[in-house]
């Protein structure tokens, strides 16, 4: 952008900027990447918009627009949503950063918060979950479980959130069992419920009987009933059509309480952009029911071990852990910092296969 | 890397099961084709069958009307493209492709209610003891009724096709519809039928992946199968045998690959996810090479516009 | 009894008042449509089809965003048109589109961070070499092994997905993007960026290529042999046969030209609008493209005006969305409605209607 153009847009922005600001109820946008009835990662989103809807009734209004391509059609999906006087605009998916960024900057009167990006400005702060603390509860329960040996994951895209769910996994499954094994699939797609019902058949064929997944349809979970003695966990929403099997617990994300303490900030005119990475201490990570297929032992640790991590006791990448090629990545009690978690891009040690590049 | 974990048999039971929908949607698109028809418009249709399918199955706890229903579905949208395409000769391209736009749409509102609810269970045909012979007894006797359907309209439309005057007719349509129109034969209503028809065998793909391939329903949950299923058609240069091949090839490398990749194969995941597409289209290649003339068997009104002008 | 009689020529007129009509019936249905949803159906038309051009507090922002959505399914259309009026079916314009981003992005990713004029116009060879390649593979085979072009376009769809997949993920990540998939982002590259060229017009190069195209082919099918052979081999191949017409020759130009525009269309994309390369930079121009060749009836100008209706729907859709809280799927199957309107009526400009009993022939 040239600087000419860029005067102009700003000062087209700053006067509609302000008279976006003129007007009573607060009005909150969403940008979701999928449709809301996908049944994971938007409709849970559209969850925290509805609660948001709730608390707040009269006051603020919310607008949102579902399957709202990454890249150019997002840009004008803010840049229209911030026209229309959104005070606050959630925009929910990773590729979103640089179209917010973007946007952000030609109205500097609306707050954006973006999900799982890394990039701020002061009127764009950013907010993800720490789902790898649900992860290794996940993986404690399955390496009890699992008499196979082999746990299946069906993974989407080699991403440092994906891979660190593996690695969250498989820590906690072979602390308490060392001889399981993980097999992973790369689905190499975030959508395709046919493709993950092969995926689960194919893992549970080759021994797995116990599948975790990052993917948001729950085509394993019924693969899993098919085949009987078969466990899984519920991912993105709870999946409890399933339980008490094969689903026997699940990670649930939560925006709920996140979003209206955000809307409330900008009511209170307190908000500020910051960066929040909230695990199961703050909510945004919810362990569904255990359900009675485990045994209550199991669970009774799976619970404390839950307890123990949310409370701050303990962190799930806690060393010493070794990386997959054996040299030391984190030594005895020392923990890992968020920077090297949020770009993790290696399996830890004991993991087989390679992460695709 | 362990090949060994690959069982072929549990695999084969597999790859019957995941290339179920696409074979049924691709057995209706055929006889769509073979009238000289071209309807783009599978991925819609298969879409809302899905949804109609899923929907009567959980309102009324039976599987076998949820399929009727999906059917039924597949069909009333199929008779949109057959209105317009046939009544007020349309582009067929650009309407299958409209139709496909609309299908998207249209199921995705039917289904609000439907998302996170789970469907009555369909059940495994139970044959007994057949089902305990090995290999074949897994492979042969282990599935629901829908894959043997798919399997006993494969042969009858073979047949239908081959040995019919039915069958004749249809073909006769497709191959020169000014000839059949001057026989007395009529072009438009055979037509409207054979959309019908694959409209229903797209439903019936479509409920079958909501309701027992996957079970779920999720708004575009077909996920792009249509457009496979019409691949397919082209692949088979137009047969039903082929179709089956066709299908089933395709289902098979989709079932392999991940199999590899399970076992720990060191191939780049990437490849493996394009296999199926790159297998189809060699073994394509290979086949439409060695018998130079495959294009030919196209139906040779395929796509084009039907008027009576006499 | 309602009979249609064929038109000896398209009649003018109705050509004209044929589109109008179908907007019409679509907006009668649409409303239907809303208002069985519940929303206020005249406000959710209003809004599709006149906030975005004329809404005060938007269609400063919306108008040009028009020129943006409608430019790459103009330039893609165009190509496609060429193939399909002398009978070569491309369906898998999308994978050249995103193959010709691909390309072009390598070129400016290699180069970063260069600051040189010769950046960007090597870009736009490579994006267009990148489609004409990729629709070269259904084009050889078409030609050497008779393997039918719908099939292999199409499925070469997913395997550039594949590609672009990986690309995202390996070789063109971000090595400063913590790790997450996607390529720098190349607005923030001057010598390999493609902004706006005047500002508040939407004007990109894409959408000057876009229009250059439409007058290029204009000319080429109306004043040029190659035109007429193609025009020729859609209509009768045997006569193009007859005429001296290579079939092969008009596979391989059909398939490339089509390609590379696709191909362009991706690069100008990728380096403009969207900016970078990441896992979902496709969203189905390439199919859009096809819908919009036919509804335009694969003539220029027709092409030129279906464009941008399609993208009049799609902007209005997306502000009726977040204003009235219509569902997407609501849109898309106003969308679909539209389309077979617009494709039903055209009927009346190819045959009249006649009334009354059938005289015997």
């Amino acid at each position: 952008m040239n600087r000419r153009t860029l005067l102009a847009t700003a000062a087209f922005a700053i006067g509609l900027a302000g008279a976006a600001s003129a007007q009573d109820s607060t009005k909150v946008g969403f940008v979701f990447v999928g449709p809301i009835g996908d049944g994971g990662w938007t409709y849970e989103h559209n969850q925290g918009r509805l609660a948001v809807e709730e608390h707040f009734g009269d006051a603020v209004e919310t607008v949102y627009q579902e399957s709202v391509p990454e890249g150019a059609d997002a840009e004008r999906v803010l840049t229209q949503m911030a026209l229309s006087g959104a005070d606050l605009i959630f925009t929910t998916s990773f590729g979103y950063m640089d179209p917010t960024l973007n946007v952000a900057a030609k109205f500097p009167n609306v707050k954006f918060e973006h999900a799982t990006g890394y990039k701020r400005a002061d009127n764009v702060g950013t907010y993800s979950a720490r789902f790898y603390e649900g992860r290794a509860v996940q993986g404690h329960i399955a390496g009890k479980l699992t008499e196979s040996n082999i746990i299946g994951y069906i993974a989407s895209y080699p991403i440092p959130e994906v891979i660190r769910g593996i690695n969250a996994a498989y820590i906690h499954a072979k602390k308490v069992n060392p001889d399981v094994q993980f097999k992973v699939i790369w689905a190499y797609t975030w959508f395709d419920p046919a493709k993950e019902a092969d995926a689960a058949t194919a893992l549970i064929e080759q021994g797995a009987d116990v599948i975790l997944q990052h993917t948001d349809s729950t085509a394993p979970q019924a693969a899993a009933e098919k085949a009987g003695n078969v466990y899984t966990f519920g991912q993105a929403s709870d999946m409890g059509e399933y339980a008490p099997m094969p689903r026997v617990s699940s990670i649930i994300d939560n925006w709920a309480p996140y979003y209206i303490d955000r809307v409330q900030a900008v009511i209170d005119s307190t908000w500020e952009s910051d960066d929040t990475w909230d695990g199961i201490g703050a909510g945004m990570v919810k362990i569904g029911e255990i359900t009675d297929a485990v045994p209550a032992d199991v669970k009774a640790e799976a619970l404390a071990l839950k307890e123990a991590i949310a409370n701050g006791d303990y962190h799930p990448f806690t060393g010493p852990l070794n990386k997959q090629d054996g040299t030391v990545w984190l030594a005895e009690g020392e923990t890992a910092d968020d920077g090297t978690l949020l770009g993790m891009d290696f399996y830890v040690e004991g993991l087989t296969g390679e992460i695709p590049q | 890397m362990d090949l060994s974990a690959i069982n072929p048999v549990v695999l084969t039971a597999s790859l019957m099961v995941a290339a179920t929908p696409i074979l049924l949607a691709a057995l209706g698109e055929l006889v769509v084709e073979k009238s000289g028809v071209l309807n783009l418009g599978v991925e819609g249709m298969m879409i809302t069958g899905a949804i109609c399918g899923f929907a009567t199955a959980v309102e009324t706890g039976s599987p076998t009307l949820g399929f009727l229903a999906a059917m039924a579905g597949g069909a009333a949208l199929s008779m949109v493209f057959g209105v317009l395409t046939q009544f007020l000769m349309s582009n067929q391209v650009a309407t299958g492709l409209a139709l496909t736009l609309f299908g998207l749409g249209l199921s995705a509102l039917l289904g609000q209610g439907y998302v996170g609810v789970k469907p009555p269970a369909t059940d495994r045909l139970d044959l007994g003891p057949l089902a305990d012979i090995p290999v074949l007894g897994r492979i042969l006797f282990s599935h629901d009724l829908v894959v043997y359907v798919s399997l006993a309209l494969v042969a009858g439309i073979w047949a239908v096709l081959r040995f019919t005057r039915a069958g004749l007719i249809l073909r006769a349509v497709g191959e020169n519809h000014d000839a059949a129109h001057a026989l007395g034969y009529k072009v438009v209503r055979i037509r409207l039928m054979a959309i019908a028809f694959g409209g229903a065998m797209a439903g019936l793909g479509g409920a079958y992946l909501s309701l027992v391939r996957v079970p779920q329903w999720t708004e575009g949950m077909t996920a792009g199968a249509g457009w496979i299923a019409l691949a397919i058609v082209v692949f088979a240069s137009w047969r039903a045998g082929r179709v089956l091949l066709g299908a089933y090839l395709f289902g098979g490398v989709v079932v392999l690959q991940l199999n590899l990749q399970a076992a720990g194969v060191a191939v780049p995941v990437e490849l493996l996810s394009a296999s199926p597409y790159l297998v189809t289209i060699l073994v394509l290649v290979v086949m439409s090479a060695d018998r130079g003339r495959a294009a030919l068997n196209a139906p040779a009104c395929l796509g084009r516009v039907f008027h009576a002008s006499s | 009894m309602i009979r249609l009689e064929k038109r000896p020529a398209p009649s003018r007129a109705w050509g004209v008042a044929a589109p109008l009509l179908a907007v019409t019936l679509t907006m009668a249905a649409g409303a239907g449509l809303f208002a069985l949803l519940g929303t206020d159906p005249l406000a959710a038309i209003r809004t599709i089809f006149w906030d975005p051009l004329f809404n005060e507090q938007f269609a400063s922002y919306s108008r040009p965003q028009l020129l943006v959505k409608a430019g790459p399914l103009i330039l893609i259309a165009i190509g496609l048109s060429l193939g399909f009026r002398a009978g070569v079916w491309n369906i898998g314009a999308e994978g050249q589109y995103i193959m010709g981003a691909v390309a072009g992005a390598g070129v400016a990713l290699a180069f970063y961070p260069l600051e040189a004029w010769f950046i960007f116009p090597l870009m736009v060879i490579a994006g267009g070499l990148g489609g004409w390649a990729w629709a070269m593979i259904p084009a050889i085979l078409k030609t050497r092994f008779r393997t039918n072009e719908i099939l292999v376009s199409l499925l070469l769809v997913y395997v550039a997905e594949q590609v672009l997949a990986s690309m995202s993920l390996g070789l063109m990540r971000n090595p400063e993007g913590g790790g997450f998939p996607g390529s720098r982002n190349l607005q923030q590259y001057p010598a390999a960026a493609n902004p706006e060229r005047i500002a508040g017009t939407g004007m990109h190069w894409g959408v000057v290529t876009a229009l250059i195209a439409v007058i290029a082919t204009y000319v080429l099918l109306h004043r040029h042999m190659l035109g007429f052979q193609i025009r020729l081999a859609g209509q009768s191949p045997r006569a193009a046969r007859f005429a001296g017409v290579d079939p092969n020759r008009l596979v391989v130009i059909c398939l490339g030209t089509s390609g590379a525009l696709a191909g362009l269309a991706g690069l100008f994309e990728v380096a403009g609008p969207a900016g970078q390369v990441s896992i979902d930079f496709n969203v189905g121009y390439g199919f859009t493209a096809i819908i919009v060749a036919f509804l335009g009836r694969l003539h220029p100008v027709g092409i030129l005006l279906a464009g941008l209706l399609m993208a009049l729907t799609y902007i209005g859709g997306e502000l009726a969305q977040f204003m009235l809280g219509l569902p997407a799927a609501a849109i898309q199957a106003f969308q679909g409605m539209l389309l077979f309107f617009l494709l039903g009526v055209d009927v009346l400009s190819n045959f009249r209607i006649r009334l009354g009993r059938r005289e015997v022939a």
